[in-house]
């Protein structure tokens, strides 16, 4: 990726030309002086609800927040009701995405039949469906032979499985990370080693099978340690992280975000896998800017505010993440944690390169001549304050509320048309 | 700030020796006396009357203290404290109590002491003696025995000090408006 | 005493309020949620206050106008004998109204959130709200969430204030100043909401705490001082090691559940790792005091004769519990919880 000052001419929707200076013939002009011009940002990890629980979002909505986001492609996680376990389903929420999206909308195929982890679901016909990968995320994959022979059979398609790696026996009965703020709060915690042990047995078996396997939103500095090596071993893993674990710590959920030592049992802030400690927040900052860590991947979850307004044991789990993604990962840059250079990445070539997707869609996450018009203005230094009520996702949860975030997404051009123009001060 | 001295400890004594004389008197002896003084000032007064009669009479009374913490109205004068503390009262059914208080001013705070004993017990008769009355009732509550009576504004402070809270005896008015006290 | 004639009143009547003497407590709290940010002095004032309500207790007739139309209410999610009536009672004798409300009686069953249900009570008057329930947090979302003022009874595994509180007045009455008293709590801490809230405020009065359980039944990062902002314990498995000159010994109740939970092999290994019993007690002061929270598992986590021993203040503890919660209410009310009524600008007075 070169950097450099340049214009960008976009005809019929995709890449024209990109030179110094160009002279402007279209229908309109965006003055982007003082802005960044990244490819649009690409999310392995959308919780878009649709079918089967619009009150929480739909696709309409949900692109709509992506957009907001800075996002022009997202995946559509499988745990809709019904889940995305056949063909039918998925051509469903393609038909939707097509008349309806905002942005690009590529499925993700669900591993077991019902999302049940027991027996496989038509992952071929899934595949030519146009599904991208297999996951059946919101619950890990149980059973290690079935792990073994979806990550066999993925593989026959080229395409990985992306786990969510908790182990069940010990998360039980947990809603957020032991430590001690679980002891200060009194509510069960789940240990570091429940990820640690799922992501190890994951790594072996794609060892063991020569396969690719994608783990989803990694927390913790065992399970990142332990991918570093299984990559300097030549295993074939990928990992994502979210923005919140790359910067909050469990200490929200008792304290709030940018607050002070009053008790709130925060229940915006639960979510799954939980807000882990600060060293390993540090870990998986490192992971990312060393390259263990693929990418960001949002891990958008969003809920209806009544799910969210009531006692912590009882309250769902998950943060509406789109809006505030690059906000809140900014917060690492401008502590010069993370380079911005290494964060654009992580946002555009790295999920690409995660999940391979420029074999569906040519040329996406660049800027280059002949591809998609994805592209996101960005004003790293803008300073907004976080309000969920005018979230475009139907879910207000976020943990973020009335925090101040450095770092905006000024428009959002999907496919050559403008898909978001901020209302906050930019450039 | 405006202070007026108003009595000394000599004229404390005197006003304390006349009540005490004035109570026996009234009530044709000591029999069936008993004191109960208001914390925190009524208290060592309380102390002090049952300590005279007992030098002319030679009769050793009882002296118990009342605490209206818990009986208050929030407009009494003591304010809003939230420090209370045990009252200790000897029998008082069927005697003749003598409630004893440093200042008489709106009457709230006898009137939730009536209310107080009432809980203890049913009296014989209630008097009422206090060391200054400054006026300005709001409720229908006189006092029996008086030691002197000062007329006051509103905005005055009235300052009781006795040696037993406070190291010394005196009794000042100071004018609260140009002292810019907070009321 | 002879009623005189009333005096002419204006508007302009107001008796000013006298400044407090220096060197009075204060109190500013709305809502009692849990000890672990009270000062040494806040402590000290609730139990000096509990023993001005022991004393209204020791009378024939126990009943002060105190909290005179004020209402209270007791919003139990969990079942309670003792919590709940030690509550009532410290309602009734302050002359509140006091209204007992049962989760399973009423339309929390039928789906009503938290929320709404402390909304609709105090729409209905509740002046203070004191609430169980089984999750932790509870009463903070309903404190978020009301004018009226809330009083924790207990909250899942996270405080109980009131009973640490009328712990501590024990305690005090027993041995005077608790700093540099070793006090141990032995058994379930994991699951014990009555022993967090202890050793909050023990801890917070410079007493020695020592924490005597399985390794499993220990919370996470409690003993490890360089972790967070957990209160300062030491935690020590052999409870023969632990008792040695122990001024006060707490047991706490181990429940059947934590057999299934994997958390120990069962009440026979238990019993005999961490009974509180009279051999075990020799081994601490001979003044030593046995407090429990109540109900107790006689012959699980203590001895039949050492709960009913001479050392045994169980009793106490229950009696201490309605004048802790006589002062908690009253204190919690100095505060003018709820907006106040307009007052009339006709003549009467107040």
């Amino acid at each position: 990726m070169s950097d450099r000052i340049a214009d960008v001419s976009i005809e019929g929707g995709r890449v024209a030309a990109v030179a110094p200076r160009l002279e402007a013939r279209g229908s309109a002009e965006i003055d982007a002086r003082g802005l960044i011009a990244a490819p649009g940002f690409v999310d392995l990890h959308t919780h878009l609800r649709d079918p089967g629980l619009e009150y929480k979002e739909d696709i309409e909505s949900g692109t709509r927040a992506a957009a907001r986001g800075g996002f022009t492609t997202i995946c559509a996680m499988p745990n809709t009701e019904p889940a995305m376990d056949t063909r039918s389903v998925v051509e469903y929420v393609l038909r939707e995405a097509a008349s309806r999206a905002h942005v690009r909308v590529l499925p993700i195929g669900a591993v077991s039949k019902g999302r049940a982890g027991c027996e496989l679901a038509e992952l071929g016909d899934l595949a030519a469906t146009g599904c991208v990968a297999f996951s059946d995320d919101g619950a890990p994959v149980r059973d290690a032979t079935l792990m073994r022979r979806a990550l066999e059979y993925a593989g026959g398609f080229g395409l990985p499985v992306i786990d969510h790696c908790e182990d069940p026996a010990l998360a039980q009965d947990a809603v957020m990370n032991e430590s001690w703020v679980s002891t200060r709060l009194g509510l069960r915690g789940a240990p570091p080693a429940g990820e640690e042990t799922a992501v190890a047995r994951d790594i072996a078996l794609a060892e063991a099978t020569g396969t690719h396997v994608h783990i989803a939103h990694v927390s913790t500095r065992g399970a990142i340690e332990a991918i570093r090596r299984a990559k300097e071993r030549g295993v074939r893993v990928t990992a994502e992280v979210t923005p919140h674990h790359l910067v909050l710590t469990d200490e929200a959920v008792a304290f709030g975000v940018d607050a002070g030592h009053e008790l709130i049992f925060d229940t915006n802030a639960k979510v799954n896998p939980p807000l882990r400690s600060q060293d390993d927040v540090d870990a998986c900052v490192a992971g990312l800017a060393d390259g263990t860590i693929d990418c960001i991947a949002t891990d958008h979850a969003p809920h209806a505010e009544v799910e969210k307004l009531c006692e912590f044991d009882d309250a769902a789990f998950g943060i509406s993440g789109l809006e505030t993604a690059f906000g809140l990962c900014m917060r690492n840059v401008h502590a010069g944690r993370l380079p911005l250079a290494r964060l654009i990445e992580a946002l555009t070539t790295g999920p690409v390169g995660a999940l391979r997707l420029d074999r569906h869609v040519p040329g996406i996450g660049t800027i280059a001549v002949g591809a998609h018009a994805d592209i996101v203005l960005l004003d790293p230094d803008a300073e907004w304050v976080v309000e969920p009520a005018r979230f475009a996702s139907k879910g207000k949860n976020t943990p973020l509320a009335g925090v101040t975030l450095r770092g905006a997404v000024a428009a959002t051009i999907a496919g050559g048309r403008i898909v978001h123009r901020s209302e906050v001060p930019v450039g | 700030m405006r202070e007026a001295n108003i009595m000394s400890a000599d004229d404390i004594r005197r006003a304390i020796t006349r009540i005490a004389h004035e109570i026996v008197e009234n009530n044709r002896g000591t029999g069936d006396l008993v004191f109960v003084g208001m914390l925190t000032r009524g208290a060592p007064l309380a102390r002090r009357i049952a300590a005279a009669i007992r030098e002319f009479e030679g009769v050793e009374l009882p002296v118990g203290t009342l605490d209206i913490g818990l009986y208050r109205d929030d407009l009494t004068r003591r304010g809003p404290s939230v420090n209370i503390q045990p009252s200790d009262l000897p029998d008082i059914a069927g005697r003749r109590v003598v409630l004893c208080d440093d200042v008489l001013y709106t009457g709230r705070t006898v009137r939730a002491a009536l209310d107080a004993l009432t809980d203890y017990g049913r009296p014989h008769r209630i008097q009422l003696a206090v060391l200054v009355d400054r006026g300005h009732r709001e409720l229908p509550i006189r006092a029996d025995f008086v030691g002197k009576n000062i007329p006051t504004s509103r905005s005055d402070d009235v300052q009781v000090r006795l040696s037993e809270t406070d190291g010394e005896d005196y009794v000042r008015v100071a004018a609260l408006e140009e002292a810019g006290v907070m009321p | 005493m002879t009623i005189g004639p009333l005096e002419p009143r204006t508007l302009a009547d107001t008796p000013p309020l006298a400044v407090p003497a220096t060197g009075e407590s204060s109190w500013s709290r709305r809502h009692l949620l849990d000890l672990d940010d009270f000062s040494a002095d806040e402590l000290d004032l609730v139990l000096r206050t509990a023993d001005t309500m022991k004393e209204v207790l020791s009378r024939e007739v126990p009943r002060v106008p105190a909290l005179r139309g004020k209402t209270v209410v007791t919003l139990f999610y969990e079942n309670s004998t003792r919590t709940r009536a030690s509550f009532e009672l410290a309602g009734k004798v302050l002359g509140a109204d006091v209204i007992n409300v049962s989760a399973s009686g009423s339309s929390v069953t039928k789906g009503e959130s938290l929320i709404d249900t402390v909304q609709t009570l105090q729409a209905i008057g509740a002046d203070v709200l004191v609430m169980r329930h089984h999750r932790s947090g509870a009463p903070y979302l309903a404190a978020r969430h009301a004018h009226c003022s809330v009083v924790n009874a207990g909250d899942g595994l996270h405080a109980h204030p009131t009973q640490a509180l009328l712990d501590l007045l024990t305690i005090r009455n027993a041995v005077g100043d608790v700093r540099g008293k070793r006090i141990v709590i032995v058994g379930d801490v994991l699951h014990s909401r009555v022993a967090r809230s202890n050793i909050w405020s023990l801890t917070a009065l410079g007493a020695e705490v020592v924490v005597s359980a399985p390794p499993t039944l220990v919370p996470k990062d409690l003993g490890r001082t360089a972790e967070g902002n957990l209160p300062p314990v030491r935690i020590e498995i052999d409870l023969d090691r632990a008792i040695e000159g122990a001024d006060v010994v707490m047991a706490l109740r181990m429940q059947h559940e934590r057999m299934q939970g994997a958390f120990v092999p069962g009440t026979r290994e238990y019993s005999k790792l961490y009974q509180v019993n009279a051999e075990r007690m020799a081994r601490a002061r001979p003044a030593a005091l046995v407090l429990h929270p109540g109900p107790m598992n006689e012959g699980v986590e203590i001895s039949h004769e050492v709960a009913h021993g001479l050392q045994s203040r169980v009793e106490e503890q229950v009696t201490n519990g309605v004048a802790i919660r006589m002062a908690v209410l009253w204190l919690i009310t100095r505060t003018g919880g709820r907006p106040p009524q307009p007052a009339s600008t006709a003549g009467g007075s107040l």
